[in-house]
């Protein structure tokens, strides 16, 4: 299973499915991360922890243990 | 409230501009305080030139679920008391995502206005927005606006009072017909067991998360039902499946209103932070960035230290008390009330006043930054680091500000959004040694240590020490435990703020704290006057001329037994630990006052030999290790209180500084003296003890607590 987590950056993927519970995954629905959804990796911070995404027009950024919860498509 | 009077509440996602709109809507009619038993900020206003119209400007929140505190409150104000319209501010330059609060808001029905704010920034771009369409597609008014020039900022007012007035509530937008059906079906099955009016909303909420509603067992089952049911059709889970269903309208409304240039791939703000939070350059910018906050306000020789130290020393050393003494003089005042006058409240209150132009010129940074979009880049950078112990990225600017002063530290963990975050931040920051604890290390140093260079870097090292160690052991009690909260943050775009808005929360933020200085602290000077200045002397009470003879030494001698397992349990010590209390500096010139030598100089050089005297290195150390990590000052406490907003918290800080400070200066003073001279008795016992208890705070499992319920009860 590949997860936001393993992205690259540049890379563009599609959501599959968000995994996790309670008020976590609802934060990161609320935010646009949903199935179907197109994101591109920018980069991870200096300390490589969080990550940054572009998703719908802006900037997001997850941490590692919430970006392996986002179960994703890499596109080529 | 009379008929004519009307509530309008603003709400938008963060970075939407929100508070810049509510400044234009409001001009300097605005009440600050806060929302009730929480931290989060509450700001009400009359609407400009509409006197009977009030403006409530709700937290920015990105959704209406009631997931954060932010949210639960917004839902409440929104749910509870039914304003009588809503401006939803959306950023134009990110329709979707402000949208979807959109949804949830135009599913209560309250009438709405929606304001797209950014409208200058779109057609600068060469972009254009279908307004009209979107409106007809949303059915409630929308006015494009700029809230940073103020365009088109009257069309709005007139927009959301006409709503306002008529109470006409938006037409309910139709999702697909399975997931309309879904909501009907739970319609007919809640029944009466959900609020009726604010149907929609209330609907989606139950089938979102039905736990916080309370409802009866039987129609919970029947809802369960239902949901399951569609969930498999469906084949995902509820939750997915409602943001899903929002997320499609959003797309279809959307759809066509975007006209002209497509914006650029690569904004000028991504290029922007391509290099401020670049791989290699985001650490060597952040040092720079910080260097600058640190060096324009705290730092010794910038302009808010010299502000301050002229306010110090000139307007409350040379200008005041010598203006009022003669005026005081002249009006025949009696001698202790003018001892009371000048020493009491004019040297307590402007101690903690001459902390202001150092904090304006702070405040001034940071509303700055905040502004720009840096603030969360921090969090971005740092938030590595201090998630390991319990704190997030943006616990760092408390701390770094800290190092000048814990006042503004401890005020600039306003930004921290996450309520327990900012409890633990407020908590910890004044372990940072701050510049008025600097002439206690010196004076250690100087009278014990022979000026040894390791005294002061140690004392630093002592603070980040005691910072991560509360960090470990707060996270594994009840009020801190539990999941960390979500880091899901948005990283705005960089923009440049609105004077106005920077100089607006400057003006707020330096407000509140004259204000705490005018009460909690000038109660307090006056309190620490007393007991020093009263006492028996000569055989008869009044007013004493040796502080030796004052009520304040009595005390001392009475509390000094506290100390004793500490190695410093002399009155002397423990009178110079309380009136450290009004200010650090006090310590050092109340040692010279206690000796008997009067004024000292900053790092008491005159009275080396007596301390010298009085501790042994251990013991000197123990004191040190005492006095930076107690309680801070009482400007510091007033800044707990401010920023807690809860004396139980206030409290508990208090506590918890004190206690801990207790418990590393024991253990370093008992077993230090059993390291260095082999003496083993009952105290060495208690401080081996106190170190394994202190070792198992820091180690002990994490026990699994509950995750902290969201009471949110509906009324029926």
């Amino acid at each position: 299973m590949k997860t936001l987590f393993d992205m690259q950056p540049g890379q563009k993927a599609v959501v599959k499915k968000v995994h996790g519970e309670g008020n976590l995954r609802q934060r990161i629905l609320d935010m646009g991360i949903l199935r179907g959804t197109e994101l591109e990796m920018i980069k991870k911070a200096p300390l490589g922890d969080p990550i940054e995404f572009k998703v719908k027009g802006y900037d997001l950024s997850l941490r590692q243990s919430e970006a392996s919860l986002v179960e994703v498509e890499v596109l080529k | 409230m009379t008929k004519q009077d009307l509530t309008i509440a603003l709400a938008g996602n963060p970075n939407s501009g929100k508070t810049t709109l509510f400044n234009q809507l409001t001009g300097a009619n605005q009440y600050i305080g806060n929302w009730p038993g929480v931290t989060v900020e509450k700001k009400e206003g009359k609407l400009k030139g509409h006197p009977q119209v009030i403006i409530q400007d709700l937290p920015g929140i990105y959704s209406l679920s009631a997931n954060s505190l932010e949210e639960r409150i917004a839902s409440e104000q929104l749910t509870q008391h039914s304003p009588d319209a809503i401006i939803n501010i959306v950023d134009g330059t990110n329709l979707e995502r402000n949208l979807y609060l959109t949804m949830q808001i135009l599913e209560m029905g309250i009438p709405t206005v929606v304001a797209i704010n950014m409208a200058d920034m779109l057609s600068k771009q060469g972009a254009k927005l279908d307004l009209d369409k979107l409106s007809k597609r949303l059915g409630c008014p929308v006015v494009g606006i700029s809230a940073l020039k103020g365009t088109h900022i009257n069309e709005l007012i007139a927009e959301a009072l006409k709503v306002a007035k008529s109470g006409q509530a938006p037409k309910s937008l139709a999702y697909k017909k399975d997931f309309e059906r879904l909501l009907n079906d739970a319609d007919v099955v809640l029944g009466s067991d959900l609020r009726k009016d604010q149907r929609r909303y209330w609907l989606s909420r139950a089938l979102e998360n039905p736990e916080p509603l309370n409802l009866k067992p039987d129609s919970l089952d029947k809802l369960n039902a239902l949901v399951k049911a569609y969930e498999e059709k469906e084949d995902d889970d509820i939750q997915s499946l409602i943001t899903f269903e929002r997320y499609a309208l959003i797309d279809q409304l959307v759809e066509g209103v975007r006209g002209g240039k497509a914006p650029d791939a690569v904004s000028t703000s991504d290029k922007i932070d391509r290099i401020v939070t670049n791989r290699w350059l985001a650490l060597p910018i952040f040092v720079v960035v910080m260097t600058l906050v640190f060096g324009l306000s705290v730092w010794g020789a910038g302009p808010g230290t010299l502000l301050t130290d002229w306010v110090n020393d000139g307007l409350f050393g040379e200008i005041i008390p010598p203006a009022v003494e003669t005026l005081l003089s002249n009006w025949g005042v009696a001698d202790w009330l003018q001892s009371l006058i000048l020493d009491g409240i004019i040297g307590g209150v402007g101690a903690v006043l001459g902390f202001l132009p150092q904090m304006v010129v702070l405040f001034l940074v940071l509303a700055f930054l905040e502004g720009t979009g840096y603030m969360a880049r921090v969090a971005f950078i740092m938030d590595r680091v201090f998630r390991r112990f319990g704190l997030s990225g943006k616990s760092f600017i408390p701390m770094l500000v800290g190092v000048g002063c814990s006042v503004p530290g401890i005020m600039a963990s306003r930004t921290i959004e996450e309520e327990r975050d900012r409890r633990m931040t407020v908590t910890v920051t004044s372990f940072i040694p701050c510049s008025a604890k600097l002439p206690i290390i010196a004076l250690i140093a100087g009278a014990l240590f022979g000026g040894a260079w390791w005294v002061a870097p140690s004392a630093y090292f002592l603070g980040i020490a005691a910072v991560i160690i509360s960090g470990v052991i707060l996270k594994k009690t009840k009020p801190f435990a539990g999941p960390p909260a979500p880091f899901v943050m948005e990283l705005p775009p960089y923009r440049w703020p609105a004077l106005g808005t920077v100089l607006r929360s400057v003006w707020e933020r330096a407000w509140s704290f004259v204000r705490k200085a005018g009460t909690v602290i000038l109660l307090s000077s006056i309190v620490i006057w007393v007991l020093s200045s009263l006492g028996w002397e000569n055989g008869s009470f009044g007013m004493v001329e040796d502080i030796e003879n004052g009520l304040m030494a009595k005390l001392g001698g009475a509390i000094a037994w506290i100390f004793k397992p500490l190695g410093f349990g002399n009155w002397r010590a423990a009178v110079a630990t309380i009136t450290g209390l009004v200010a650090k500096e006090n310590v050092v010139s109340t040692y010279g006052v206690l000796y008997g030598i009067g004024e000292v100089s900053e790092a008491g050089e005159e009275i080396w030999h007596h301390i010298a005297r009085d501790f042994t290195a251990v013991s000197a150390y123990a004191f040190l290790i005492f006095n930076l990590i107690c309680v801070p000052c009482f400007a510091a406490i007033g800044a707990i209180k401010r920023e807690m907003n809860s004396a139980r918290w206030t409290w508990f800080a208090i506590g918890y500084q004190t206690v801990l400070a207790y418990v590393l200066a024991l253990i370093y003073y008992q077993i230090g003296t059993w390291m260095t001279t082999g003496t083993f008795n009952v105290g060495t016992v208690f401080g081996i003890l106190a170190l394994v208890g202190l070792l198992y705070m820091i180690f002990r499992r994490q026990k699994d607590y509950k995750k902290p319920e969201l009471s949110v009860a509906p009324a029926k």
